[in-house]
């Protein structure tokens, strides 16, 4: 009885599957978990204006690098750029999406979003376990006035790999020779001190929970979570408060049009009012795809989201590419990327 | 003791002996009372906290509109659909196999090394993480098809319904008295029409309750369709496609900095758990339905 | 259909020689059965195995490369592609130990309370209420841990173990710490929790087969109802009793969303169990996802294969308590 009434169900499910896989398939993108609240607007906009379906997840950066590579994607994303060399063994095309930044976040009574100043350096020291306590000389040169507590500091940092950690220890090593040398940079380190929160929600709940903390996250969750937030000192010695606009100086001070496939980390940039833990997400896609008119529809998506996309991107913290770096991109898709 | 004459002395001892096994007896018996109430303690916690934060998505809209972008509102229908349809499907490819090896382990292979060494590795299999499975599907199905799909999904949690179906239909066909057997046999049935028109007969609601069961564990797993469905912001019924489900919408939409994904990943977990509950419960009512017609 | 076989009658009223056939038939129609569950069974072992064989396939350049360092060393360093897996297994045995410490008691007395104490119109509600305890899709649990539960751990429940359990002098370094809220405690009280409706479901359907008449004999020379569970239930039951503590204990060796929510995943190694630690299935999902080089990968997936071999060794001790128990009661 029960076996005649498994063998109708699953002869359904194979004649389903066999009557409804001649439907047309949606384009597919996974990667960086970044950029999913921005590109699941984008594409929901694009699909009621054009009717065309972007399906994008959010699996993780390493995981949007390995998806591309193993073909089971038509595009994939990541916080980490691949260098040029990387890239052309694999075959692949590299451009920017979009632009955020990462930002220091504390938990200390009576310090007022903001108004508490870091350093690279400092964040360095803290982070490396060396400086221990709030009221420490070095964070007290640096935030005169400012009355901390003489209590122990408690890092937090990310467990899982991360695009957001792999751009605060890029900077942390740019700033810090001790921090390079002990820890260096990558999606995921061996952190020596502190205590591991899932993803930028779990560092934010962490940092939230514990009295006397510090962590970092992405600017939308320390502004959604009502996070007090840190102001930092740029490379040009300039203190910076995190926001759309330090993030968009940040971004025009880099020069792209030297790098090639867009290879460029912009973590402590030049100029006065560049946020100095800015980061650019990365589409990754084929220059020679198999299927070249699934590759043209990624990149109209693109194009659309480019042009057309900036409202949202702004709405939801992001800071959409500059006008030049959008034509330059639309340049390379050009000459490298084969779409018909 | 026996230096003890005194009869009241006797009775005195006896009377405290007595009265410090009473004591022990309330004292255990409120420990066991206790810890039922500990256990209820955390369940009611918990579905208060998920109530409590998925309520204000908690609207028929749940059920009629698809996953929305941050800061706009909808509900989990595609999510809803993936799920049962990729839920459906594990179990109808891994209900029959699993029925029917669990018959080879208690029907066919009594006592023999193959049959312990099933048995074995099924019980491995049983409490094997789930991300593991979904690697090993990933590896099997989704790069050599080139694409994620939510036939591979099913397929994923068909490898996790099989352990449970092949033991509780082990364990259930056990149970039957082997005089039913014995009886069937001795009027000339061939033994595969014993063990499908007996056996499983007077099995079938410990089986059904097992398959409830796989079901419930399915419809709560996240790890392995991440690498194997994928999942889809937008309608799909293409098996072949990526597609959609509720955990994994829950996982990424709790992972996110926007309020109204938060309160949308409280309400698909509470209506996940409200679906585990009934499931439970309807797997109970055919049990005891099963036990008073046996009576 | 039935109606068919059932009657003999009918059977021997035929024809020698359609007798013979059906019984030919039949004869062909049984070892065709015969295969069919055969050919089930060795699917279920060649997928396992499959499973087991893929991830020593693709661990194989982590244990080539680092040996029997990987099972020895703390490091866990993915710049300097280092890895060894001692935190993780060290998190995975002490938090499963900490679940199995709270988990069994409770369990017991779950099922004591469902099978003596309760009264029988209560017994089917709250069994049902435990049982959907298993229910809960783990990351709702990791969900709660992190917001509901991690901040009164903080607040309460350690600040109180730090100051009167700390100072003790051989327990003391396993209380001591700042109030962090998260960690192998925590992680440890998040799994009991999960695993106490396996548990005690499987105590309560044992306890619910022991024989009437060896209860009512204990009963009838003055015994408590504790004094019955303690000396007849317990030992009658005990191996499969055993056998339910391990299946619980093999669900909070693998399980991975609820723990690494609450675990606090730093690759230390320290000897409080209020601080953070790791343990091997949130060391695979927390960073599958985000491994960029080819050692690292395979690091993970040999890590998937140790909690195989961990999960193999458990279970392999529960059979074979069984077995001799068993043995010993001569069944």
């Amino acid at each position: 009885m029960s076996t005649s009434f498994t063998t109708r169900i699953a002869f359904a499910g194979i004649a389903a599957l066999a009557a409804v896989s001649a439907q047309a398939a949606d384009i597919t993108g996974a990667g960086a978990t970044f950029v999913y609240p921005i590109l699941s607007k984008w594409s929901a906009d694009y699909s009621t204006k054009t009717g065309n379906k972007i399906n994008y997840q959010s699996i993780g950066s390493g995981g949007g690098i390995a998806q591309i590579k193993a073909g089971t994607v038509d595009f994939g994303s990541s916080d980490k750029p691949l260098d040029p060399k990387e890239l052309n063994e694999a075959g692949l095309g590299q451009f920017p999406s979009v632009i955020g930044g990462v930002v220091p976040v504390v938990n200390l009574q009576g310090v007022a979003g903001g108004k508490i100043t870091f350093t690279g350096p400092l964040l360095a020291d803290i982070f490396l376990g060396k400086i221990t306590k709030w009221n420490d000389p070095a964070i007290a040169a640096v935030n005169a006035g400012l009355a901390l507590p003489d209590g122990l500091i408690t890092v937090v940092h990310r467990s899982d790999g991360s695009g957001t950690t792999f751009n605060w220890v890029n900077y942390l090593s740019k700033v810090s020779p001790a921090w390079k040398e002990k820890v260096g940079e990558g999606t995921s380190v061996q952190w020596p001190v502190g205590v591991g929160g899932k993803g930028n929600e779990g560092v934010a709940a962490y940092v939230k929970q514990i009295p006397g903390s510090i962590g970092y996250v992405e600017l939308a969750y320390a502004l959604q979570n009502k996070m007090t937030y840190g102001a930092m000192q740029n490379a040009a010695g300039k203190v910076v408060q995190p926001s759309r606009e330090s993030f968009q100086a940040a971004a025009a001070s880099a020069d792209w049009t030297k790098a090639q496939d867009f290879y460029l980390i912009i973590t402590n940039a030049p100029g006065d009012a560049s946020w100095p833990i800015a980061a650019t997400n990365f589409i990754l896609m084929y220059k020679q795809p198999k299927d070249a008119a699934r590759s043209k529809a990624a990149l109209d998506f693109f194009k659309w989201a480019f042009e057309q996309g900036k409202t949202q991107a702004e709405q939801l913290d992001y800071v959409p590419l500059p006008d030049d770096l959008v034509k330059q991109i639309e340049a390379y898709w050009q000459a490298q990327i084969k779409t018909g | 003791m026996s230096a003890v004459p005194n009869a009241a002395a006797k009775a005195a001892v006896a009377e405290s002996l007595y009265r410090r096994r009473r004591l022990m007896n309330h004292l255990a018996l409120g420990l066991a009372s206790a810890a039922t109430l500990f256990g209820l303690f955390w369940l009611v916690w918990i579905l208060w906290t998920t109530l409590l934060n998925g309520i204000s998505a908690l609207a028929p809209s749940l059920f009629y509109e698809m996953t929305p972008p941050p800061g706009e509102t909808g509900g989990l229908a595609n999510a809803f659909f993936g799920s049962i349809v990729m839920s459906l499907l594990a179990i109808a490819m891994g209900t029959p196999i699993g029925i029917l090896a669990g018959t080879f382990l208690a029907e066919y292979s009594r006592r023999s090394w193959l049959g312990e060494t099933i048995r074995f590795i099924n019980d491995i299999l049983l409490s094997a993480p789930s991300i593991v499975l979904g690697l090993f599907v990933y590896t099997l199905l989704v790069k050599p098809m080139g694409h994620f799909s939510g036939f591979a999904g099913a397929v994923t949690l068909a490898f996790i319904v099989l352990p449970v179906v092949v033991r509780t239909t082990d364990e259930m066909l056990k149970l039957v008295p082997s005089q039913m057997r014995e009886a069937a046999l001795s009027l000339g049935i061939p033994q595969w029409k014993v063990t499908v028109q007996v056996l499983y007969r007077s099995a079938l609601p410990g089986i059904v309750t097992g398959v409830l069961l796989a079901l419930a564990r399915i419809s709560g797993e996240t790890a392995p369709l991440l690498f194997t469905a994928l999942n889809n912001q937008f309608w799909s019924h293409d098996l072949a496609a990526p597609m959609a489900s509720v955990p994994v919408v829950v996982f990424q939409y709790a992972m996110s900095p926007y309020d109204s994904w938060h309160s949308l990943a409280w309400a698909g977990a509470f209506m996940v758990t409200v679906f585990v509950l009934a499931i439970s419960l309807i797997a109970r009512a055919i049990v005891a339905r099963r036990k008073v017609a046996n009576d | 259909m039935s109606t068919e076989h059932a009657l003999p009658a009918g059977a021997i009223a035929q024809r020698p020689d359609a007798l013979a056939s059906r019984s030919q038939r039949d004869l062909s129609a049984d070892r065709a059965f015969r295969w069919l569950v055969t050919g089930a069974g060795i699917f279920v072992l060649v997928s396992l195995f499959a499973a087991a064989l893929s991830m020593l396939w693709g661990g194989r350049a982590a244990f080539s490369t680092f040996g029997i360092d990987f099972l020895t060393t703390t490091d866990w360093d993915a710049v300097g592609k280092k890895f060894g897996a001692l935190v993780p297994i060290y998190g995975t045995l002490v938090t499963a130990a900490i679940a199995m410490i709270i988990a069994v008691p409770v369990s017991f007395g779950i099922a004591l309370f469902l099978t003596e104490v309760a009264p029988p119109w209560l017994r089917t509600p709250v069994a049902s209420a435990i049982e959907l305890l298993a229910g809960i899709p783990s990351i709702i649990y990791g969900m709660w841990g992190l917001f509901v539960f991690v901040p009164v751990m903080s607040t309460t429940v350690i600040p109180f173990l730090t100051t009167h359990l700390g100072p003790l002098p051989i327990f003391g370094p396993l209380f001591q710490g700042p109030p962090l809220g998260i960690g192998m405690l925590t992680a440890g009280i998040v799994l009991a929790i999960m695993v106490i409706p396996f548990i005690s479901s499987v105590m309560r359907e044992v306890f619910l087969t022991v024989p009437t008449r060896l209860k009512e004999s204990a009963y009838a020379l003055g015994s408590t109802t504790w004094e019955v569970a303690w000396n007849v239930v317990l030992p009658y039951t005990r191996s499969a009793v055993i056998g339910g503590i391990f299946l619980g204990l093999g669900r909070a060796l693998g399980e991975t969303m609820a723990v690494t929510f609450v675990l606090g995943n730093a690759h230390h190694l320290t000897a409080s169990l209020l601080m953070p630690g790791n343990s091997i299935a949130a060391t695979i999902a927390n960073e599958f996802s985000e491994a960029d080089s080819d050692i690292y990968v395979s690091s993970l997936i040999a890590l998937g294969f140790l909690l195989f071999i961990v999960t193999f060794v458990v279970l392999a001790i529960a059979k074979l308590m069984l077995m001799r128990l068993s043995r010993r009661e001569g069944n």
